[in-house]
């Protein structure tokens, strides 16, 4: 990260694209955010479609506990006798929703409280930082458990705990990347002539905050897909007999020797599509790297 | 993030100093920002910038008395949201326990033997004071005292993550200077989007598919489980080890040599390097010794906190492999909602947590010559 404040764009220069399309440009030159985009498209799209693809509901029977793949079964049957390839096209809806739904709110109080506290600078900001390094003080899966404890494995109580654990880490992040911008003679200016508080914060000061809050929130999404999936795979997810990726591996553990295909399909689904994730993210790293080079020269 | 190392950045990882004016410039507060400053962890110091300090917080032993203190004052507060959080949300631990079936008296017999009638602020500071001797309360399932439950678990863990520790780190660090040395070459390619692709894997993802590829389907050369009896030692099932461990360090390894990577690079471009090089040692002298002790400086506060992230990994690990550590405790202790053991497992976890990014800060200062002369 450099410390310097970074100089606008001069005057007399040719116009300039707006920052997040440069960013975005940028990303989409690396060869790995297109690996990573054809994954991430490719199973949100199977978990989006691939339902109406499915030759069974997901809770029929349609055999015994753990067949083998046949004609009628084409991945064999689950530890109940239902038809797995149906299961796995249905259960990915639920992971993708929770770890969405859980990214968003992680994010968006994530920015809300980074920014509040590098426009305060006072009190406000030790307190709220301090706040943060609190929930820091614990992985964010020993805060999930400790909530599904007392309250039981409801979904909306995983989406809360997940985001709120991630808004610590969002805040960090949007603060650092926010304390040079808040100096800067733009904000001055909307200062000056009595712009709202609100609309310094979120007209002026995050539009210049959006590499890094780009970079964040897909490294942040990777995470939640992993704990929401994890969650789920411990059994604090979505209750049986909902299809779902992660508590598919946990029904069918037991049969691994004898049918693997319950387990290995949503195995090979999180770990793609959290590769996907994580190559995006990676691609917009190196993007925004790129630009404040560009920015110090 | 890359390790920085500008002067001004090192200067001000220490609030800049003692007794100077507060900073007043957008610089000088970045640079007085030790976290993104990149030298103190996520849990770091949380003292006001440029406030004049007593004797004894001052200089080098004063920044570890600070962290000290801040250390404990963060597990004090985790300890307040750990007890909240079990205690004052909707759900009842007794109903939870007996189920729905269970009579009002024997409720209320079990809430008074689980001190459930007495003000909130009471049952905070007898169990507060509880742990503080060793006291963790007693199982609601299995009737026993926590301490006794979770005793030979936290001998198992604790071996569990040292043994990761111990095969990742050197690991790490020989991927990343491999790496570093080959920089943009097609063995760094390989090498930078095979750690990317493991470190996004979540670990019960590892961790079966180790179990499919090794413990059962393909090959059925090691246990898929760790079956290792209770009140016995680790160290005696090396087999039963090696899966979790491995699953472990494929965990934190990406992190730490990406870090050590790019630490790598920029000490082999510097000039003592160079120097080293036209004296006319021979390249591995020059790699191994010259450069790397510098290079793992700055790479010691992500390894910290790489490891401290083992203390969550391990929830889900020994879970996959039924590993009787303290993860899988709290994992049932979470099925049968055993308030006393979830509280228990999870300040141990916070404190493992505190104070190995406590070691990592203070390491650093002490690897650190330029954040060492700031704080003089």
């Amino acid at each position: 990260m450099t410390t310097v404040a970074a100089p606008g764009p001069a005057v007399g220069l040719p116009k300039q694209h707006r920052p997040w399309v440069v960013l975005l440009l940028g990303a989409w030159h690396q060869g790995r955010t297109k690996i990573g985009l054809a994954l991430v498209v490719l199973l949100v799209g199977c978990a989006l479609i691939g339902p109406l693809f499915a030759p069974y509901t997901p809770t029929e029977f349609v055999g015994t506990p753990f067949e083998k793949p046949s004609a009628d079964a084409l991945l064999g049957t689950d530890n109940l006798g239902r038809d797995v390839l149906s299961r796995f096209l249905w259960g990915g809806r639920s992971i993708l929703a929770l770890a969405a739904l859980s990214t968003l709110i992680g994010v968006g109080l994530g920015v809300a409280v980074g920014l509040v506290a590098a426009y305060a600078r006072n009190v406000v900001d030790d307190v709220l930082m301090r706040a943060m390094d609190v929930i820091l003080a614990f992985p964010q899966i020993v805060l999930a458990l400790v909530a599904v404890a007392t309250v039981g494995p409801e979904l909306w109580l995983l989406v809360l705990v997940v985001g709120i654990t991630t808004v610590p880490r969002v805040a960090r992040v949007v603060r650092g990347a926010a304390l040079d911008v808040v100096e800067r003679d733009f904000v001055r200016a909307a200062e000056g002539i009595g712009v709202s508080r609100t609309k310094i914060l979120f007209g002026e000061v995050l539009p210049n905050v959006t590499s890094p809050l780009v970079v964040e929130t897909s490294l942040r999404l990777t995470f939640s897909i992993a704990l929401i999936a994890g969650l789920s795979f411990l059994g604090f997810g979505l209750q049986p007999p909902a299809a779902d990726w992660g508590l598919m591996i946990n029904e069918n553990r037991l049969g691994l020797e004898i049918q693997p295909w319950g387990v290995v399909m949503p195995v090979i689904a999180i770990g793609l599509l959290t590769i996907g994730t994580s190559l995006v993210g990676d691609g917009f790293s190196r993007a925004s790297i790129g630009i404040e080079r560009g920015r110090a020269e | 993030m890359p390790p920085s190392s500008s002067e001004a950045e090192a200067a001000g990882a220490v609030e800049g100093g003692p007794g100077l004016a507060p900073p007043t410039s957008a610089e000088a507060v970045v640079a007085a920002d030790p976290i993104s400053a990149g030298l103190l962890t996520e849990t770091g110091t949380a003292l006001p910038r440029g406030r004049r300090r007593l004797r004894i917080f001052r200089g080098i032993s004063g920044f570890i008395v600070r962290r000290i203190l801040l250390g404990v004052l963060t597990l004090f507060v985790a300890s307040i949201i750990i007890f909240a959080a079990t205690q004052a949300l909707p759900g009842d631990p007794a109903r939870a326990v007996l189920g729905r079936t269970a009579t009002p008296e024997s409720l209320a017999a079990l809430r008074e033997q689980l001190g459930l009638d007495k003000p909130v602020t009471e049952q905070y500071w007898d169990w507060l004071s509880g742990v503080l001797t060793g006291d963790l309360g007693t199982s609601l399932v299995a009737g026993q005292p926590v301490s006794e439950l979770l005793g030979s678990r936290l001998v198992n863990s604790a071996f569990l993550m040292l043994l990761a520790a111990l095969v990742s780190v050197p690991l790490a660090i020989l991927i990343g200077v491999v790496s570093a040395r080959r920089r943009d070459g097609p063995l760094d390619h390989t090498l930078s989007v095979v750690t990317l692709a493991l470190a996004a894997l979540p670990e019960f993802v590892v961790g079966i598919a180790f179990v499919v590829l090794l413990g059962t389907t393909v090959f059925e050369v090691l246990p898929p489980v760790s079956l290792i009896p209770p009140d016995e030692a680790p160290w005696n099932y090396p087999k039963e080890l090696i899966l979790p461990t491995l699953t472990l360090v494929v965990a934190v390894t990406p992190y730490i040599s990406r870090i050590m990577r790019a630490s790598m690079i920029e000490v082999l471009e510097s000039d003592y390097v160079e120097m080293a090089r036209l004296k006319g040692l021979r390249e591995r002298k020059v790699v191994w010794g010259h450069a790397l002790p510098n290079a793992v400086a700055p790479a010691i506060q992500v390894t910290a906190i790489n490891l401290a992230y083992l203390a969550g990994g391990i929830v889900v690990v020994e879970f996959v492999f039924a590993y009787p550590g303290i993860g899988a405790a709290l994992v049932d202790g979470v099925e049968n909602r055993d308030i006393p053991v979830v509280q228990a497992v999870a300040l141990i976890i916070a404190a493992v947590y505190v104070i190995l990014n406590l070691i990592a800060d203070v390491a650093t200062i002490l690897v650190s010559p330029r954040v060492r002369t700031a704080l003089r």
